[in-house]
């Protein structure tokens, strides 16, 4: 497994060759097409996350040590931004996680090119994992 | 006078987004400021900044000449007299007034009020709140499939106890105006009182309120050209002189003792503190520039715009329009530019972030209207509202904006 720091500079620079902003959401939509099932009983509203104008539902497993992450949105540029950072945390240890800065989400310079109901969407994205991070210790 | 030359008075229309030119379609959100709007807003802060109605000198009597003058030309617009236009910061702040001070005039435990499926938030939650406070009962009253009020219900609805009636002229997201003068009459006969909601419907149509015969009439003047932060509350002068005021503060009072505070008449008594002299003078370029579009060939293009749309949209596979014009309960409802649908299996949000990057503004969400959202089974729509500067060039690249747009979804 690579590690975090190497997983986000891969995501950072995989992001980077769209010089586009609308090839940079077909690639979003394509990791939004493409997130593992969510099954229908988990979406409930405790798994809901707050402050996202479309539905997010963020389901957190611990599993031999690690968070295993699942989410499924009803939008589906949302549901490939929360694929991303599943991407990016899933399946890691709880300290390394709550350990992290997040800056990794600037450097791909998504917050700013969101709208800003978008934008808050993808703090409380970042804000719940590490909550969940924080809890699992 | 045609559509290229109205534009040049709007000064944002020139702007980029991501280096496309700008395409405005949230226009019933707010719409763009034209230059004489903007000239006279600065001209007041820079040269007439002085509290209105308060001191002698000189300054001070241009700034309160021009505030009056403002409320004058709403009145004569409105065709209504100046004594019945209360100031207000817009249409939210025009019926909390209304809700608050027509209830404790007016409303008392078991009665009752009625408002339509159709209300923005604006229209409903100050009445909820009027109801709880006063234990009145709010009813609803519906829309069909087609997005048209229920108006044949309405006769029957009204009870002995039904105080008022609160209708919107045209619902920002169905965009059907609504018969207020027959619903009116109906208000009317059973013996209740009917206040409308003109945010929409100030900007499309040139409203008459005498004909038109309703109790209240709120509007912004943000949506109508003019300055945000301003806003009218029109009220038949008997109702206004009945109600007790709604903020107590300066200007509003005709003496304070200690023993207690009479009144200024209205509509002072309802314009309590510092009032926005910079931004209400503007209604007067902002009336004149809705005058100005009262002419045959601006007309004819928005009027093109709305047909086109009503015949395109319908035809992209798994899209639903709301909001349907036609013939119905003996009434015509016409609908103004303001096109609110769903995609199947795309969603509203989807697309509208994807139309930002393509330059076009427009709205998406429950757009302040959640009960009619549930109404039609949607967690949200996107919505495309036009300006009479808006363009049959913009309107075409709009459609296959949205045909890419629902593509890029799919595939
Ligand atoms: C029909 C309708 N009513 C009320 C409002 C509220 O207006 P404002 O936010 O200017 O007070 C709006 C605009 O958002 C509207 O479209």
């Amino acid at each position: 497994m690579k590690t975090l720091k190497e997983r986000q500079d891969e995501l950072v620079e995989e992001f980077s060759m769209f010089d586009d902003w609308l090839d940079k959401y077909e690639y979003l939509i394509d990791l939004g097409k493409n997130l593992e099932p969510f099954p229908e009983e988990l979406k409930t509203d405790d798994r809901l996350i707050k402050g996202c104008q479309s539905r997010v539902w963020l389901d957190a497993e611990a599993k031999d040590g690690a968070i295993v992450f699942r989410a499924d949105s009803d939008a589906i540029i949302t549901k490939g931004i929360i694929s991303m950072l599943i991407s990016v945390y899933s399946g890691r240890r709880a300290e390394e996680i709550a350990g992290d800065d997040f800056s990794f989400v600037d450097r791909l310079g998504l917050k700013e090119n969101l709208s800003p109901t978008r934008a808050n969407g993808l703090v409380s994205m970042l804000e719940t994992i590490r909550n969940i991070a924080q809890n699992n210790r | 006078m045609d559509v290229q030359e109205l534009r040049k008075e709007f000064t944002q229309l020139d702007e980029k987004v991501y280096g496309k030119p700008l395409v405005y379609l949230d226009n019933a959100a707010t719409s763009l400021r034209p230059r004489g709007v903007v000239s006279k807003w600065v001209e007041l802060s820079e040269r007439y900044s002085a509290n209105i109605h308060r001191a002698v000198h000189h300054i001070s009597s241009i700034a309160t000449e021009e505030y009056e003058h403002a409320r004058e030309t709403v009145a004569a617009y409105l065709n209504v007299s100046p004594g019945e236009v209360v100031f207000t910061s817009g249409t939210t702040a025009s019926v909390n007034l209304a809700a608050f001070s027509f209830g404790e005039a007016f409303v008392g435990e078991g009665d009752e009020i009625i408002v339509s499926e159709s209300e923005h938030h604006s229209d409903l939650v100050p009445w909820q709140m009027m109801c709880e406070r006063k234990r009145a009962v709010l009813k609803v009253l519906e829309v069909d499939e087609e997005g048209r009020l229920r108006i044949d219900e309405l006769g029957s609805m009204i009870s002995r106890r039904t105080k008022l009636v609160c209708v919107t002229h045209v619902s920002n997201v169905l965009g059907l105006v609504n018969p207020i003068k027959a619903i009116a009459e109906i208000c009317h006969s059973h013996g209740c009182r009917l206040l409308v909601d003109g945010a929409q419907g100030a900007v499309h149509g040139h409203p008459d309120l005498k004909d038109l015969d309703c109790d209240f009439y709120a509007f912004s003047g943000h949506k109508m050209y003019a300055a945000p932060g301003t806003g009218v509350l029109y009220g038949k002068k008997e109702l206004l002189d009945a109600m007790p005021p709604y903020m107590g503060g300066g200007e509003m009072v005709g003496s304070v003792k200690w023993s207690g505070t009479t009144y200024a008449p209205v509509p002072l008594k309802f314009e309590a503190g510092t009032q926005n002299f910079a931004g209400a003078p503007t209604m007067v370029p902002a009336i004149r520039m809705l005058e100005l579009m009262e002419d045959a060939e601006i007309e004819r293009n928005i009027d093109e715009i709305t047909a086109y749309l009503l015949e395109e949209l319908p035809k992209i596979p798994g899209l639903r329009l709301y909001g349907i014009p036609g013939e119905a309960y003996g009434q015509d409802f016409r609908k103004i530019p303001l096109f609110s649908f769903s995609v199947e299996h795309c969603h509203h949000e989807d697309l509208a972030l994807i139309l930002d990057k393509m330059g076009i503004a427009l709205r998406s969400g429950q757009m302040c209207a959640e009960p009619l959202m549930d109404r039609f089974g949607v967690t949200g729509m996107l919505r495309a509202s036009f300006a009479p500067y808006n363009t049959m060039e913009e309107t075409g690249y709009f459609l296959s904006s949205l045909k890419k747009a629902i593509k890029m979804l799919e595939a």
